[in-house]
């Protein structure tokens, strides 16, 4: 689970959010909304331990892993790795060959998963969109995480692109009680695959049900 | 040729430099620092010519310079988009540095010649040891933090999400790239020492598609390249530099006409 208890933050003299208080139970998809600037990669980030808060507490196990699809990459055509070796590249070393059979079959366990398999050997810089955002969330899949944050991982993708990565996230979700925060200006995409949100807004953030939410939460935010 | 000593020596001493300036230049394309890798070889000249301006050794004059500029460079442009600003600025600066100390010490021009194009004659067995023991050093720190220096190389976004020190890497690797761009000046010159550390690691990337991979092609193409070059240099009494560098451009645009030609078939 986590929990933010009266969470402040500020860069220098500027508020963020303050008396941010919600909790997001274990193998939950909830979705964060708001306008562009209101917080909500800050909230991850502190999450994640990268930023630091400036007042009240966040509580997050420490058992829990938190796997980031952060929204860009700097993938380019002539990027050179593969599929599988991109992936690859969130493994640790490892010393013992057993160990590292282990992860050859981790790998492999983790492009099944993500419908990647048939496509490891084609160069990153030569995949789609959508085949570059599988690739993002395999990658990131590699550490066990218990908490998925997905950072608009879908903003680039056409329409159909984007069902079919959702429906891959959630079955992930239901299979393997991944809980999963979901940062997006879609609403349609909030609504199919989200039961709560966190709305960012008025400097504070909130948490409400999805029957709330409602088109121009996205468009303004609340501003 | 390989009657003579210095051939020998010569030999010796460009095999260290292909090795480390092949595994390095892999990490200098992918952390797009071609540029700053040039400009360590100018300020690498301003080491060598204060070093000789003092009286101690060219080389250890070069390491002072490039290790104390890389480490600026990298705390000065963290942010990419600063990045050209300050290298040009900083490389301007050293240029200017390094033909003052020259003409300050009493040391003629074909000195200079030496520290910026390269000579494969100049080299004594007490250099040769000393570029060997730099080229190993380089390749244990690369070894000791290969897994995250490759994550941080390839995709430092992924890298900073998976929580990696991205910051103290990208210090570590400045280290070594002005260990190798100082090692690297003593065969194939200071001006052209980049040579080595872009055009093969960036060839390998048209044509092998994994770490481990790319790294054996650049280090292959630089030894191809500086062997080649000793062996012409040699027989035709002309440039070393000029015979690698013709070599190296040559591959790099066979190997970015083999990507093209792949992508239409």
């Amino acid at each position: 689970m986590i929990e933010a208890k009266n969470l402040e933050k500020r860069f220098g003299k500027q508020l963020v959010f303050k008396d941010v208080n919600f909790k997001i139970n274990d193998g939950e998809f909830i979705s964060l909304i708001g306008h562009n600037g209101s917080g909500k990669t800050t909230l991850v980030k502190i999450m994640m331990g990268l930023e630091k808060k400036s007042d009240g507490e966040i509580l997050i196990d420490k058992k829990q892993t938190i796997g980031y699809v952060p929204q860009f990459r700097n993938i380019d055509l002539d990027y050179p790795l593969d599929i599988e070796q991109f992936v690859r590249l969130n493994l640790k070393w490892k010393f013992s060959a057993s160990k590292r059979h282990e992860d050859n079959e981790l790998v492999n366990e983790i492009l099944e998963k993500t419908h990647l398999t048939e496509l490891k050997n084609r160069p990153l810089g030569l995949a789609s969109g959508g085949e570059k955002q599988k690739a993002y969330l395999a990658q990131s899949l590699l550490n066990d995480p218990k908490i998925l944050i997905l950072d608009e991982s879908t903003a680039s993708l056409d329409v159909e692109v984007k069902m079919q990565l959702m429906d891959l996230v959630q079955e992930l979700n239901k299979k393997f009680k991944l809980t999963v925060i979901f940062i997006t200006h879609d609403y349609e995409l909030s609504k199919k695959y989200t039961k709560r949100a966190l709305f960012f807004a008025n400097k504070t953030i909130k948490p409400i049900s999805i029957d709330d939410v409602s088109e121009d939460m996205f468009e303004l935010g609340g501003r | 040729m390989f009657g003579y000593e210095f051939m020998r020596e010569a030999f010796i001493a460009s095999t260290f430099i292909a090795i480390t300036a092949g595994i390095v230049g892999v990490f200098v394309v992918s952390r797009n620092m071609s540029f700053l890798s040039h400009t360590l070889s100018e300020i690498g000249f301003a080491g060598a010519s204060f070093g000789v301006l003092i009286g101690i050794s060219p080389l250890a004059g070069m390491i002072l310079f490039t290790m104390v500029s890389s480490i600026a460079v990298g705390s000065l442009s963290s942010e990419s988009s600063r990045r050209e600003a300050s290298i040009s600025t900083i490389s301007s600066l050293f240029i200017g540095l390094g033909i003052l100390f020259l003409s300050l010490s009493s040391q003629s021009s074909s000195y200079a010649t030496n520290i910026l194009f390269g000579s494969i004659v100049g080299i004594s067995t007490k250099e040769v040891q000393q570029l060997m023991i730099l080229a190993v050093v380089v390749i244990l720190i690369i070894l000791v933090f290969y897994k995250s220096l490759t994550f941080d190389s390839f995709d430092h976004i992924g890298a900073r999400a998976a929580g990696l020190k991205t910051r103290l890497l990208s210090v570590i690797f400045l280290i070594t790239l002005a260990l190798s761009v100082s090692i690297g000046s003593q065969i194939v010159g200071s001006m052209l020492v980049f040579v080595l550390l872009t055009l093969p690691g960036a060839t390998a990337r048209y044509l092998v598609h994994s770490v481990p991979k790319l790294i054996m092609v650049s280090v292959g193409l630089s030894l191809a390249g500086v062997w080649l070059g000793l062996y012409l240099a040699f027989v035709t009494n002309w440039p070393v530099t000029f015979f690698i560098s013709s070599f190296e451009v040559i591959v790099y645009f066979l190997g970015l006409s083999y990507k093209n030609w792949k992508l239409n078939h």
